[in-house]
Parts: structure tokens; sequence; C-alpha cells
């Protein structure tokens, strides 16, 4: 990959990142009464939860894809502002939560938190994701080294599986929102071993000599 | 004082050649929304059309005579016609708040009947023009509190439902009223699946006989929209939205408690009382507080009422009952 098509891919990628942030300013201040639609609580909080899902699964999908041709393999270049930009979703959602929804009233949260598994489980989401956006720079890796950077990093698949329970259980019974990302989700965790496996069978077929 | 606000799409002052037919309108939202298919919308989740260009107005309805009525609510900001029209529930076509409004074009409400059924003396049924001149319609306001968080005021119109069931000389046998909406499923083919259509809810007989329990039949004026729940629905605001069925087929007078659709798909979420109490959570939120629909982010937030506000009116209904219970 050349040096002006990759900046042209980051450039595109953040764009792409920022547009759901942009998107929600461009309404609030455009219209400040109907911009953001009839209810614009719902709105913020639905939006900033989706991004954060939607580039958690984009940046787990970056390896599988990158087993499917060593082509592709540049792509793991894009990972860490995938992910940076899903912490930083999820962290606007949070927020969005502790000001709009519990108005910023500690009783109200503390009950939240306790009583509503939806929201035990997306508040433990968000604090997984902590520890891999603090350790997400190059000084960090070195330091931890590739092999515990990894393991610490396997976190990611819990915090994803932990928001996709967020949604399911915030939705109401018998609806199905939840189910595409779900099934692409379910899509990654099965591709890897299954890659994993083509692979070693192309390696294991004889080569003429 | 007519409330009515000003709605600068009212179909009384722009001529119908002038407004863009619904299949072209909803081809270029849908051209629009195909351009703008890129990663940015991956990650977004919204249609760049919806934010650049909201949904706008593109009927104009049918105007309706009415009185006033001392039931109405006062001193209430009343929410826009737009957002009544375009944030339903109305599942039969479609999940999304704004799927009825796209949607329920194709509901058939004309000609239409309701039918009067069981513990009654003579079973009836009334044709909707009939339903319309039963009684003087009312205009009625009422704060309307939906079980999800949100609230509107919305201007009904329409009459008490007990002015109907007079009508009708229910057996005193007969305890509770059923309310079955319409429900074709190659009409609404959107209905998701796993739930007990058509939508059915009820109430007890004291609580149907309520005089704020609202017939209603049009909103600002005018006849009803199809995504609220034309031709005719009921409006019981002192219970949480769901409650209040809409697109009435069949009235049934019953001696036992009737199934209703909510319950039956949570049941432990949606009682079959669902008063409005901001002192008994829902299991996966508080219900202290509502969110105003309509207003800056910012502004949304305020407390619940008991009963919606209209406890002077209800709460005699439920002396002695222990409203956790019965929620």
């Amino acid at each position: 990959m050349n040096k002006p098509t990759l900046i042209a891919l980051k450039t595109f990628t953040w764009i792409a990142c920022l547009y759901p942030l942009a998107a929600l300013i461009y309404g609030a201040v455009s219209d400040p009464v109907s911009g953001l639609g009839p209810d614009p609580t719902g709105r913020i909080e639905f939006s900033t939860g989706l991004a954060a899902l939607r580039l958690l699964v984009i940046s787990l999908a970056i390896t599988p894809l990158r087993k499917l041709s060593p082509r592709l393999s540049f792509l793991i270049k894009f990972r860490r502002l995938l992910g940076l930009f899903a912490f930083f979703y999820a962290s606007i959602h949070l927020i969005a939560y502790i000001g709009l929804y519990a108005s910023f009233d500690p009783h109200t949260i503390y009950q939240d938190v306790l009583k509503r598994r939806f929201i035990t489980v997306g508040v433990l989401a968000w604090l997984l994701l902590v520890p891999l956006a603090l350790t997400s720079t190059t000084a960090a890796i070195k330091r931890l080294g590739g092999k515990q950077w990894n393991r610490l990093h396997k976190l990611v698949y819990v915090a994803v599986c932990l928001g996709l329970l967020h949604y399911w259980w915030q939705v109401k019974t018998g609806v199905t929102t939840p189910l595409g990302i779900t099934l692409v989700m379910a899509a990654l965790f099965a591709a890897r071993p299954i890659l994993d496996w083509w692979k070693a069978k192309k390696a294991a077929r004889p080569r003429p000599a | 004082m007519l409330i009515r606000k000003p709605d600068p799409l009212s179909g009384s002052d722009i001529p119908s050649s002038e407004i863009t037919p619904r299949d072209k309108w909803l081809n270029r939202r849908n051209f629009i929304a195909a351009a703008a298919a890129t990663g940015a919308v991956a990650i977004g989740g919204e249609r760049l059309s919806e934010i650049l260009a909201p949904a706008g107005r593109v009927h104009a309805a049918t105007k309706l005579q009415t009185v006033k009525s001392p039931l109405t609510t006062t001193g209430e900001e009343l929410t826009s016609f737009q957002d009544i029209t375009h944030y339903n529930n109305f599942y039969e076509f479609g999940e999304n708040k704004s799927d009825p409004a796209q949607n329920a074009g194709v509901l058939p409400t004309r000609p239409w009947t309701v039918k009067v059924s069981g513990l009654v003396k003579t079973p009836k049924t009334f044709d909707i023009d009939a339903l319309l001149k039963l009684h003087p319609l009312e205009d009625r306001t009422y704060r309307f509190r939906c079980v999800e968080g949100w609230s509107m005021v919305v201007p009904w119109v329409g009459y008490s439902l007990s002015e109907l069931i007079k009508q009708c000389d229910p057996l005193s046998s007969s305890k509770y009223v059923q309310f079955l909406s319409y429900f074709n499923g190659k009409v609404e083919k959107w209905a998701p699946f796993g739930y007990n259509w058509p939508y059915s809810e009820g109430l007890r007989m004291d609580e149907a006989m309520n005089p704020l329990t609202l017939l209603t039949v049009g909103l600002y004026g005018e006849e009803l929209p199809k995504q609220d729940g034309a031709p005719v629905r009921i409006i019981i605001p002192w219970k949480y939205g769901f409650k209040s069925a809409k697109s009435i087929v069949e009235i049934k007078f019953l001696d036992k408690q009737p199934h209703t659709t909510w319950n039956d798909a949570n049941g432990s979420e949606y009682g079959f009382y669902s008063n409005v109490n901001p002192n008994v959570d829902h299991p996966r939120w508080s219900q202290k507080t509502e969110r105003v629909i309509g207003k800056p982010f910012y502004a949304q937030r305020k407390p619940t009422l008991m009963f919606n506000g209209y406890g002077d009116f209800v709460a005699s209904l439920y002396n002695g009952m222990d409203l956790r219970k019965y929620y």
C-alpha cells in the first residue's frame, strides 16, 4: 500500500467515524427544537450506542479479513482508530445516560446500575473498554509486551458480548432490531476457527516440486 | 378559544396539485438515502436524508365540528401535529416510531364498522359515520404518558365512551370491556411475529364508564390520522399509552378480565391495570420521570404525576387496591 492511498483511507475512516457525532451536532444546532427529531434524548442515546457497537464489530472484523488474504494485512493500521472511536461513542452514550436519563442524580444511577440488568451489563461493558483504551498507545504495547497486551485485549470479546446483551435487554419482548448486528458478530466469531482450518488445509496441500 | 397550532403545510392553504405525490416523495427519499449509503451510514445508523429533510405532512384530513369540554386539560403546551403523527407505536405498521407514518396509509378506514358484542341486551354494529354523530364531538386535550418513559400533550376529539356504552345496554353480569383492533396480516404486513394479534386491550367496567375515558375520532380538530389509530380508538389518559387501543373494530362486554396483547407478550412488564404511577418502576426502568416529546434534549426531563395527573377523577376507582400488585 502506498502512502497517498493510506492517507486517503485514513481520512475517509476519520470522516466515517465522526459522522454519527457530526449528525447529532448538526441536528442540535440547526434546529434546537426539532433538529434531533421528536425525542432528542432517545436519539442521542440510541445513535451513540449503535455507533459504539458497530465500531466494535467492525474492529473485530479486521483479524478475520486479514486472514483471507495477505493483501489485506494493511487493515491492522485501522484497528486502534476504530477501537478508540468505539470507546469514544460508548463514553458519550454513558454520559448521555447520566445527564439526560438520570439527571446527574447519584441515587438514581446507583439504583439503576444495581436493579436494572441492561444498565448493569452496559456499564460493565464500558468499564471493560477503559483499560483497553488506556493501553492503546504504542508505548503501552511495548511496556506490556505483545503477549500480555494481546491477552488483555481479548477483553474486547467480553465487552462486545455484554454490549449486545445490553441492546437485547433494552428492547421490548418480541422486538428483533438487535438481530442484524448479533448475526454479524456471530459470523465473525465463527469465521476465526473456520479461516484457521482453511489455512491449515491449504498449507498441508502438497506443492509441486 | 380554538386550540390549534398554525401548520404551514396544512392542506387548506395548499392546492392538492402542489403537494408532492407520496410515492414520488418516497422515491426521492430512497434515492438520497442510497446516495448516502457509505461507510458513514454504516456507523451512524441514521440516513443523511432524514437529518437534512425530516418527513413532512403530506395529506389533508377532514375537519370535525367540535364543542368545548370541561374535561379538557388546560395549561399545558401542546405537542406539535408533526410529532404526534410521526412518533408512534403502532406495531402492526412496524416497530420503529417513524414506521406508522410511512406505512399506515394502507389501512382501509372507510367503510368501517364497530361491532358491539358479548354481554349486552342487543348486540349492535355501528357504522363509523353513525359513531361520529352519536354524541357531540368534544375537544379534549389530555396528557399522554407512554410506558417507555416519554410523554406528549394531545388535543384529541371525541366523547366519553360511557355515551356509547349507555346505548348498548350491557347486562349486569358484564364486568369488563375488551377492545379489539383491526388486523389483517395481508394489509399490516409489518406486524412482527410473536404477538397475539389482533391487538387486544381492556378495562374494568367502572374504568370504561369514567367520563375521562374517551372514544376518540379526531386530533387537532380533524379526523384521526391513520398512524394515530383511525378511524376510532380509545384514550385512557391516566393509564400508560398501550392501554389505549387503536383502530377498533370490536367492543366486547365480558364477565371476566380479557387477555391483553402486551400482557400476553410480557406479563411482568405490562399489567392489566397499567395506571401511570411514578412509585412503581417498570422492571427495566424507573417511571419517576418522563421525557417530553418535542423539547430540546436538555429540557425534556420532567417528573411523572400519579395517575398522570388525573387522580382527582380516577383515584377512587382503586381504593383499597395494592397498586404494586395490580400494576
